[in-house]
């Protein structure tokens, strides 16, 4: 099966080359981030997490959002979700390898990395993470194998499976919820202090996971002609629509909160985050972005007539995840450090090294994903009749 | 089943069972010392810092208080690090509204505004760096002070995020080219890891009853800082806590602190 990946069109081999050679330059410049330190990184003492940790939080949730494909496809035996599941799933495995990845880069430390596993500490939230991500992963490598290739012989796939799929709802659940309690349980961080960031994460993550999706089913439409039906593109548009509005709600709430109570401690780092107060950096200007962005995916995704009109979907999701990258891939992590414990402001902002290291592991995680769908595509044309 | 087939059965159940116990012995272990009690019945180590006689002897100095540059040239400390974003310090000065936030500032008294208060780990009781460190590189010994292991450390730097006083320091870069004199009686450390004050714990080496008095309580010409064991109601320290008001860094996060201060 797996030779397929290594059997394609020009087109396909131009794109493979500039995977490559994205990955190159991430890997040269991560070479010297391992010779030199993390000094090469805008991180300071002050703001010790960044881009990295940014981009593994935002992928978690790209990862967790299979669900949303996994769920209505087996557990409410929604057809249309058929030819799109095994979608859903590779991107999954693709997010969650950059997750591992981003997390190896921001190791200061990255040859002992892993001591997690040699001295489990069970008091720590990110040894869970780890637990949590690795199940997931192998997960969903074996239910994708194992379906794909049950579908490939035309026959049912075998009954253990179902089980482990089943697993993997409540699994894709506690990604996501385990990486918000890595920042939630923290009383020295009264930004993330919050009950609500678990859900806050899935709800970001049910619209932006999604809405991935939809793109790059029109993506692979348009390179592959591989189509999984408007159906199914209209079902994941009301997705988004539904997690997209949960998500404001939950801003909203969070605001309410911070702003009625008016705790200082809560408030200064919301000021920071919307206003600049107290720092120079120009983060908020990103975060009204974010906002209108977001107000402006609303708008598109709420209106039936729009939602269905698969140009403006197409909009509506690049919205949706541009307003909820700036959100969880810029700011979150950065603003919990802004003030610091002394009540100081310590700008952050990513060194040219970390932007290039984080792209090389996009584009890995892109690789991946080619890789994956190009065996399943190539696959299913030549037998397009499936179980 | 054909031979190829049980041969690959095989080799994917071994395989599941190598890692299945390969984590799940670690998982047993943890578990298991999970429920010890960790605590001792020896000494408990704390500190008392005199603000006021801080000020009145070093409140005018330039720079590093003696008691820093002490700490930090018998720690191996890499103090000629410039950029402030990188900088790694055990013991440093602080204004005292960025010490004690929370405090209206406007009716601060006079002599209070401004006026640097040293800070240093606070060796909380309940630690939460403890608490979050993945591997365990930093624990609570059992005589109060909370340890670094900087040969397990693996620069994760969550011990940092989850620390509400921002004592702890990350080497961003080899700190060795930026130590000023190398002292060969402690070790250097490498890029990559978190450091942070250990009160000197090195000094019951060459202790004969197991006591030692930290480089910084020792150096100071004013005994501005008061050292002792906590658990000792006659100790010096003890007897300071029952007659002089003091207070603690952020006492409401539930850290109980193990370095207070008379303010």
């Amino acid at each position: 099966m797996i030779e397929k990946a290594l059997g394609g069109t020009r087109r396909y081999w131009i794109w493979i080359v500039v995977l490559l050679a994205v990955i190159g330059a991430g890997t040269l410049v991560y070479l010297r981030q391992f010779q030199e330190g993390l000094t090469v990184t805008g991180l300071s003492r002050d703001v010790p997490w960044g881009f990295y940790i940014a981009q593994f939080t935002f992928l978690v949730g790209v990862a967790a959002s299979a669900v949303m494909v996994v769920l209505p496809y087996y557990l409410h035996d929604y057809k249309a979700f058929g030819k799109l599941t095994v979608l859903g799933e590779f991107l999954a495995i693709a997010a969650v390898c950059m997750c591992m990845l981003f997390i190896f880069v921001d190791m200061g430390y990255p040859t002992r990395v892993l001591n997690i596993a040699l001295h489990p500490t069970l008091n720590s939230l990110m040894f869970w993470d780890m637990v949590v991500m690795m199940g997931y992963l192998v997960l969903n490598v074996v239910i994708s194998r194992v379906t794909f290739s049950a579908e490939q012989r035309k026959v049912a796939p075998p009954r253990w499976i179902k089980p482990l799929i089943i697993l993997s709802i409540p699994w894709a659940v506690s990604i996501h919820t385990v990486t918000a309690f890595l920042y939630s349980g923290l009383a020295a961080r009264p930004f993330w202090m919050t009950a609500i960031l678990a859900p806050r994460f899935l709800a970001t993550a049910f619209a932006a996971g999604p809405a991935l999706l939809i793109l790059i089913c029109l993506l692979v439409r348009r390179f592959t002609g591989y189509d999984v039906g408007r159906e199914a593109l209209k079902k994941l548009g009301v997705i988004v629509a539904y997690a997209m509005s949960i998500n404001l709600f939950f801003i909203l709430l969070e605001l309410f909160t911070v702003g009625y109570s008016d705790i200082p401690e809560h408030l200064e780092h919301l000021k920071y985050m919307y206003f600049g107060v107290g720092g120079q950096s120009t983060l908020w200007i990103w975060m009204w972005a974010s906002g209108i962005i977001g107000l402006f995916s609303l708008v598109l995704l709420l209106v039936p007539k729009l939602r269905t009109n698969e140009t403006l979907l197409a909009l509506a999701c690049v919205a949706v995840v541009v307003s909820i990258w700036i959100e969880k891939g810029m700011s979150m992590v950065v603003v919990g450090f802004v003030p610091n414990p002394f009540h100081e402001f310590t700008e952050y902002a990513p060194s040219a090294s970390e932007l290039t290291i984080s792209l090389g592991i996009y584009a890995v995680g892109i690789l991946i994903l080619t890789g994956l769908l190009k065996v399943a595509l190539d696959v299913r044309k030549h037998k397009p009749k499936v179980v | 089943m054909s031979g190829e087939t049980s041969r690959r059965v095989f080799l994917q159940t071994t395989g599941a069972a190598v890692l299945g116990i390969g984590c799940g012995i670690p998982l047993v272990r943890a578990l298991a010392s999970e429920i010890e009690d960790e605590q001792g019945t020896g000494p408990r180590w704390a500190m008392v810092v005199d603000t006021r006689k801080c000020a009145e002897t070093c409140g005018k100095i330039d720079g590093s208080p003696p008691c820093a540059a002490a700490c930090h040239r018998i720690h191996n400390v890499p103090t000629k690090i410039e950029d402030p974003k990188e900088e790694v310090k055990w013991i440093w000065t602080e204004p005292y509204e960025h010490t004690f936030p929370g405090r209206d500032p406007k009716y601060l008294s006079d002599d209070l505004r401004g006026q640097d208060v040293l800070v240093l780990c606070n060796h909380c009781e309940n630690p939460p760096c403890v608490r979050v460190c993945p591997t365990q590189a930093t624990w609570k010994r059992d005589d109060g002070i909370v340890m670094m292991d900087m040969h397990r450390c693996i620069g994760c730097r969550y011990c940092i995020v989850g620390c509400p006083y921002g004592s702890r320091s990350f080497n961003w870069k080899d700190p060795r080219p930026h130590i000023e004199e190398v002292d060969d009686d402690f070790p250097t450390r490498s890029k990559g890891v978190v450091e942070k004050c250990n009160f000197c714990s090195e000094k019951a080496r060459d202790s004969a009853d197991g006591t030692w008095t930290p480089e910084c309580v020792a150096v100071c010409p004013e005994k501005a800082l008061i050292w002792g064991d906590i658990s000792d109601p006659e100790s010096e320290l003890r007897k300071t806590l029952a007659e002089r008001f003091t207070v603690l860094r952020k006492p409401e996060l539930g850290t109980r602190p193990r370095v207070f201060y008379l303010v």
